[in-house]
C-alpha cells in the first residue's frame, strides 16, 4: 500500500478520535478543539485526493482553514459571553434552549 | 524509504495528540497536544507534497487559532483541574463504540476500492514536475487566482463579519 | 346617468294606449328620503320634534300625490298591458337577468292608492299618539321606511323585486313591533313575528327558484304570459309552485298555520298595527296571490287549499275574538279572519272580490284600529295621571266612553257596522261579493262557514264595542275625570277613515240588488289583469252559478245576511249592555269552552309542544352529539395526538450536546452502513 491510502486511514482514525472527543468531554472549548481536529483530518483528505484530482483540492483546505479561523473567533467569543453568565464551560448547564 | 519512516512518525504523533488532547485532564495540555498533532499533520503534508499548505497550517492553525485557544482558556482560568469533565462509563461506551463503528465503516470504505483508485491516478513525477514549474506557492495560487477568486474574496468578507461578530459577542457590557 | 334619471322620472316601456308613469321613482324617493332624513333625525336632533312631524306625513302624502296622479292618468287612458319602467340592472348572471323595474297597471296602482292613503292619513295620526314618546324620530323612520318597501313590494316587476320588499316590510314590522325594545316581551314578540315570516318567506324563495327554472325568467309579464302553453293545467309543477307561494302568504297575510305571530305583534305602537297589521303589510300575501292570478287559475287544487284554509282561518280566529279582553287581541284576530275572508275569495277564484275585500278592509280595520289606539291613548293618559298601573288595553277596566270619547265612539261604531256587513257601509258589499261567489262557485261548505264568520264577527265587534264604550264606566274614580278626547290630529283621520268606511263599498255594486244603482267600476278597473286568469277558468270549465247552494239569487242571500247581522248586533247589544262586568285586576279569567277560547285554542302551547320543543331537544341532541362529541372531539384528539408526538420527540431534546452527537454520528453510521454493506 502507498502513502496515500496511509494517510486516507490516518485521516479517518483523527475523525473518529475527534468525534469521540466531542462525545467524551464536557468542557466546551475541548469540544471545540475536537472539531478543528476533524476539520483538520478533512484537510488531510483533501490534500491526498489534490495528488490525483487536481491541485484545486489544495484551495478548498485554504477555504476550510480560513473558516475554521472564523468560526474560531466567533465561537470562542460565545464562550467568553456565556462563560461571563454562568461562570463555567459545562455544556451540560447551557440548556436554555432545551424544550 | 525515509519518507516512510517520517510517515509513520507523524503519523504516530498525530494519533497520540489526538488521543492526549481528548484525553488530558488539563485544558492547557489539551491545547499542547493538539498543537502537537498538528505539527504533525503539517508534516504529513510535506510528505504529500502540499508545502505551501503545510506552512499554512503550522501558521495559522497551530501559530493563531490554536494560541487563541489558550488565550481564551488563560483568560477564563480554566487551567486548574480538580476533576476531569470526562463523562461517566455509559457515555464512554457508547462514544467509543459509535466513533468505532464510524472508523471502521471509513475504513470498509476505502477497502471497497473506489476512493483508493481516485488517490493514486497523477503519479510522482507529474507532481514533481508540476512543483518545479510553478513553484510550491504558485501551483495553489493558480487556482486560487483564476477559478477561485470569487469565493476567495467572499472569505475575506467572511472573516471580517467574524471579527467584528467576535467583537460584539465578548465586548464587555455596560453595567 | 341620464338614461337613469329619465327612466327614474319619465320613461316608460311597453306604454300603451298613451298612459305612461308619471314621475315613477318618486313614490319611492319619497318615504326613502324621509326615512334617511328621520333616520338621521332619531341620531341628530333627538329631542326636536318638529322635523319627524313635518317630513314623516309629508313624504308619505308627497307620495300619495304622485300615485294618484298616475291613478288618474291610467283611469283616463286604460292600457290594456301594464307599463314597465326599468331602473337599472340589479344582477345579470348566466341565463338570469334580474332588473330593478316597476310595474304599473291597474292592480299595482290600485294598490298603491290604498297603501300611500292609508299611509298618509295613519302618519297624520301618529303625529299625535307618538308626541311623547322619545323615539319619535327613529318611529318616523321606521315608518317611512315601511312604505318605502311596501311600494317595492306592490309595484315590483318581477318576483325578486317583490322578494325584496316582502323582506323590507317583513324587516320594518319586526323593527315596529319591537319598538319598545327595553320591553323584553315585546322585542321577543318581533322576533315571533320574523321567525314565523321567515317560514314563509321560505316557500315564496322556493317558488321563486322553481318559476326561474321553468319560465327562464322572473319578470311577471313574460311568466304569465307563458304559463298556460308551459306548464299543465292541474299539473305538478305549476300546484307546487303555488303552493309554495301560498307558504309564502300565510306567513305573511297570519293565516292557518302561520297565524300566531299577528296577535303578538299588538306590541308595538297602535298606528303599526293599524298599518302593517291591518291595512297593507299583511294583505300583501293576498296581493301576492291576485298578482300570480294565472297560476292560481291554474292549479284547482292550490285554489282549493287557498279557499279551505281562507275560510278556516276565518272561522277560527272569530272564534278566539269572542273571548279576548285586550281591544288590539279582539281587532288581531278579527284582522285574521277578514285575511281569510280576502283568502277564501281569491281562492274560489274571485280575485276581484278579494281584492275589493282587502279595500274595505284597509279603511275600516285602520279605522278600528285607530279608534282603539285613541282609547288606549286616553286611558294611558289618565292612568298615568294617578300613577295607576292598570293595564290601559284591558277592555274590563274600560266601559261608558262614549261620553268623554264622543268622536271616538261615532267613528268606530261606523266601522263596527261596516265590518260587521250591515248595508250600505263597505263591508256590505265586499263581504257580501265574497260570500256569494263562495256559494255561486259551488264551494257549499265555505259557503256556510262564511256566512257564521259573518255573524260571529258582528258578534264580537258589538261586544267590543259594549264592553268599551256603553255600560258603566270600570276604570275607577280617580282615572275617570282625566279621561279626555283626543285631539283633532287624532281623530280627523278617524274621519277621514270613517268616510272611507261607509263610501268604499260604492265602487263596486251588484245589479242585482234591487232599488240601487249597479256600480262596476273595480271589476272594470281589474279587468286588464284579472283577465287572463278568468279566461283560464272558463276554459277548464268554472263558471259562476246564478243561485246558490240553498237556491236563491245573490239579493236574497245579501239581504239575508246583512239582516242577521243586524239582528247579531242588536241581540248581542241587548245582553251585553247591561252585564256587569268587573275591573282586570277584579276578574277571574273565564272557564269552560270561554276558557279554551280565551286560551286562543292553546294554539301557542300545542306548537310549543309539537314542533318547538322538540326541535329544542333535537338541536341540544345536535350541539351535544355532533358539535360537542364529533367535530369538537375530533379536533381535540388531534390537538393531543400532536401533543403526545411532540412530547415524544422532545424527550430527544435532552440540552445535552454529547446526546445529540451521539444521534448524529448513529445517524451517519446508520446511513453509512445501508450505503455501503
Amino acid at each position: 500500500m502507498d502513502i496515500e491510502t496511509y494517510s486516507l486511514i490516518l485521516s479517518a482514525l483523527l475523525f473518529a478520535i475527534g468525534t469521540v472527543g466531542v462525545m467524551l468531554r464536557r468542557n466546551v472549548i475541548i469540544m471545540f478543539m475536537c472539531i478543528e481536529l476533524m476539520l483538520n483530518a478533512v484537510n488531510l483528505t483533501l490534500v491526498v485526493f489534490s495528488r490525483s484530482l487536481g491541485i484545486e483540492a489544495q484551495v478548498f483546505v485554504f477555504f476550510v482553514i480560513a473558516v475554521a479561523a472564523a468560526e474560531a473567533a466567533v465561537g470562542l467569543a460565545i464562550i467568553i459571553s456565556i462563560f461571563r453568565h454562568y461562570e463555567l464551560v459545562d455544556v451540560d448547564r447551557f440548556n436554555l434552549l432545551k424544550w | 524509504m525515509i519518507v516512510d519512516f517520517f510517515f509513520v512518525l507523524f503519523a504516530v504523533m498525530a494519533i497520540g495528540g489526538a488521543a492526549g488532547m481528548v484525553l488530558a485532564r488539563n485544558p492547557v495540555a489539551s491545547v499542547m497536544y493538539l498543537v502537537m498533532a498538528f505539527f504533525a499533520l503539517s508534516g504529513v503534508f510535506v510528505l504529500l507534497d502540499a508545502h505551501f499548505i503545510a506552512a499554512v497550517n503550522l501558521i495559522v492553525y497551530a501559530g493563531a487559532i490554536l494560541v487563541l485557544f489558550l488565550f481564551v482558556i488563560m483568560l477564563l482560568n480554566l487551567g486548574r483541574t480538580e476533576k476531569t469533565d470526562l463523562r461517566g462509563p455509559l457515555y464512554r461506551m457508547l462514544a467509543i463504540v459509535s466513533g468505532g463503528a464510524f472508523f471502521g465503516l471509513l475504513l470498509v470504505m476505502l477497502r471497497g476500492g473506489h476512493v483508493t483508485s481516485m488517490a493514486g491516478g497523477m503519479g510522482q513525477e507529474t507532481m514533481d514536475a508540476m512543483l518545479r514549474a510553478r513553484g510550491a506557492v504558485g501551483v495553489v495560487a493558480d487556482p486560487m487566482f483564476r477559478s477561485y477568486l470569487v469565493p476567495f474574496e467572499i472569505t475575506a468578507l467572511l472573516l471580517l463579519v467574524a471579527v467584528v461578530g467576535a467583537i460584539v459577542l465578548a465586548r464587555q457590557k455596560a453595567p | 346617468m341620464v338614461n337613469f334619471l329619465e327612466s327614474f322620472l319619465r320613461v316608460a316601456q311597453h306604454a300603451d294606449g298613451g298612459y305612461q308613469p308619471i314621475l315613477p321613482g318618486l313614490i319611492l324617493l319619497f318615504p326613502l328620503v324621509g326615512f334617511v332624513i328621520n333616520g338621521l333625525g332619531a341620531f341628530l336632533w333627538r329631542d326636536s320634534k318638529r322635523v319627524p312631524s313635518l317630513v314623516g306625513p309629508l313624504a308619505i302624502i308627497g307620495s300619495f300625490a304622485v300615485v294618484l296622479a298616475n291613478f288618474l292618468a291610467m283611469h283616463a287612458a286604460m292600457p290594456h298591458d301594464p307599463a314597465i319602467v326599468s331602473l337599472w340592472t340589479w344582477m345579470a348572471v348566466g341565463d338570469l337577468s334580474i332588473g330593478v323595474d316597476l310595474q304599473f297597471d291597474q292592480l299595482s296602482v290600485l294598490m298603491l292608492l290604498v297603501v300611500t292613503g292609508v299611509s298618509s292619513v295613519i302618519h297624520v295620526y301618529s303625529i299625535g299618539y307618538m308626541r311623547e314618546d322619545p323615539g319619535y324620530s327613529r318611529y318616523f323612520s321606521y315608518l317611512n321606511l315601511f312604505v318605502f318597501f311596501m311600494s317595492v313590494l306592490v309595484m315590483g316587476a318581477n318576483f325578486a323585486i317583490v322578494f325584496v320588499g316582502w323582506e323590507g316590510v317583513g324587516l320594518c314590522s319586526y323593527l315596529l313591533i319591537g319598538f319598545w325594545y327595553e320591553n323584553r316581551e315585546f322585542a321577543s314578540a318581533g322576533k315571533k313575528a320574523f321567525i314565523v315570516n321567515r317560514i314563509g318567506d321560505f316557500g315564496f324563495l322556493v317558488a321563486m327558484l322553481l318559476v326561474f327554472t321553468h319560465f327562464g325568467t322572473l319578470n311577471f309579464v313574460e311568466v304569465f304570459a307563458a304559463a298556460p302553453e308551459t306548464l299543465v293545467f292541474g299539473g305538478g309543477v305549476v300546484t307546487l309552485i303555488t303552493l309554495l307561494l301560498f307558504l309564502g302568504a300565510t306567513g305573511k297575510s297570519a293565516q292557518i298555520p302561520l297565524y300566531v305571530w299577528l296577535p303578538d305583534a299588538m306590541a308595538g305602537p297602535t298606528p303599526v298595527s293599524a298599518l302593517i297589521h291591518a291595512a297593507t303589510m299583511v294583505t300583501a300575501g293576498v296581493y301576492l296571490v291576485a298578482r300570480a292570478g294565472v297560476l292560481f287559475a291554474m292549479a284547482p287544487v292550490s285554489q282549493a287549499t287557498v279557499a279551505a284554509i281562507g275560510a278556516g282561518t276565518a272561522l277560527f280566529a272569530a272564534t278566539i275574538a269572542m273571548q279576548q279582553y285586550d281591544i288590539k287581541k279582539v281587532l288581531a284576530y278579527s284582522t285574521v279572519s277578514q285575511l281569510g275572508y280576502m283568502f277564501l275569495a281569491v281562492g274560489v277564484g274571485a280575485f276581484t272580490a278579494g281584492m275589493f275585500h282587502l279595500i274595505t278592509h284597509a279603511f275600516f280595520k285602520a279605522l278600528l284600529f285607530l279608534g282603539s289606539g285613541a282609547v288606549i291613548h286616553a286611558m294611558h293618559h289618565a292612568l298615568h295621571q294617578v300613577h295607576r298601573h292598570d293595564d290601559p288595553n284591558d277592555m274590563r277596566n274600560y266601559g261608558g266612553l262614549k261620553n268623554v270619547l264622543p268622536i271616538t265612539w261615532g267613528t268606530m261604531w261606523i266601522g263596527t257596522v261596516a265590518i260587521a256587513g250591515i248595508f250600505p257601509f263597505a263591508g256590505f258589499f265586499s263581504k257580501d261579493e265574497i260570500i256569494w261567489s263562495a256559494g255561486s262557485y259551488g264551494y257549499t261548505v265555505l259557503w256556510v262557514v262564511s256566512i257564521l264568520t259573518a255573524l260571529l264577527t258582528a258578534g264580537y265587534m258589538t261586544r267590543l264595542m259594549v264592553l268599551t264604550f256603553h255600560g258603566e264606566n270600570r276604570s275607577g274614580a280617580d282615572v275617570r275625570p282625566h279621561l279626555r278626547e283626543v285631539p283633532a290630529v287624532m281623530w280627523v283621520p278617524l274621519a277621514i277613515l270613517a268616510v272611507l268606511s261607509v263610501v268604499g263599498g260604492w265602487i263596486q255594486i251588484p245589479e242585482s240588488l234591487p232599488a240601487l244603482p249597479a256600480v262596476d267600476a273595480l271589476h272594470h278597473w281589474l279587468e286588464p289583469v284579472m283577465e287572463p286568469a278568468r279566461q283560464v277558468m272558463t276554459e277548464h270549465g268554472l263558471h259562476q252559478a246564478h243561485e246558490s247552494p240553498l237556491g236563491g239569487g245573490e239579493a236574497v242571500w245579501a239581504i239575508m245576511s246583512t239582516g242577521l247581522a243586524l239582528i247579531v248586533v242588536m241581540l248581542t247589544f241587548r245582553a251585553l249592555v247591561h252585564r256587569r262586568y268587573r275591573p282586570a285586576s277584579e276578574s277571574e279569567t273565564p272557564t269552560g269552552f270561554a276558557g279554551i277560547l280565551y286560551n286562543k285554542w292553546y294554539v301557542d302551547e300545542l306548537y310549543d309542544r309539537l314542533i318547538i320543543l322538540p326541535l329544542l331537544a333535537l338541536w341540544r341532541g345536535c350541539w351535544r352529539i355532533v358539535d360537542v362529541g364529533l367535530i369538537d372531539g375530533t379536533l381535540n384528539a388531534m390537538a393531543s395526538g400532536t401533543r403526545m408526538v411532540g412530547w415524544v420527540g422532545s424527550l430527544f431534546q435532552t440540552g445535552r450536546v454529547a446526546g445529540y452527537m451521539f444521534w448524529f454520528v448513529t445517524g451517519v453510521v446508520l446511513i453509512l452502513a445501508l450505503l455501503l454493506l
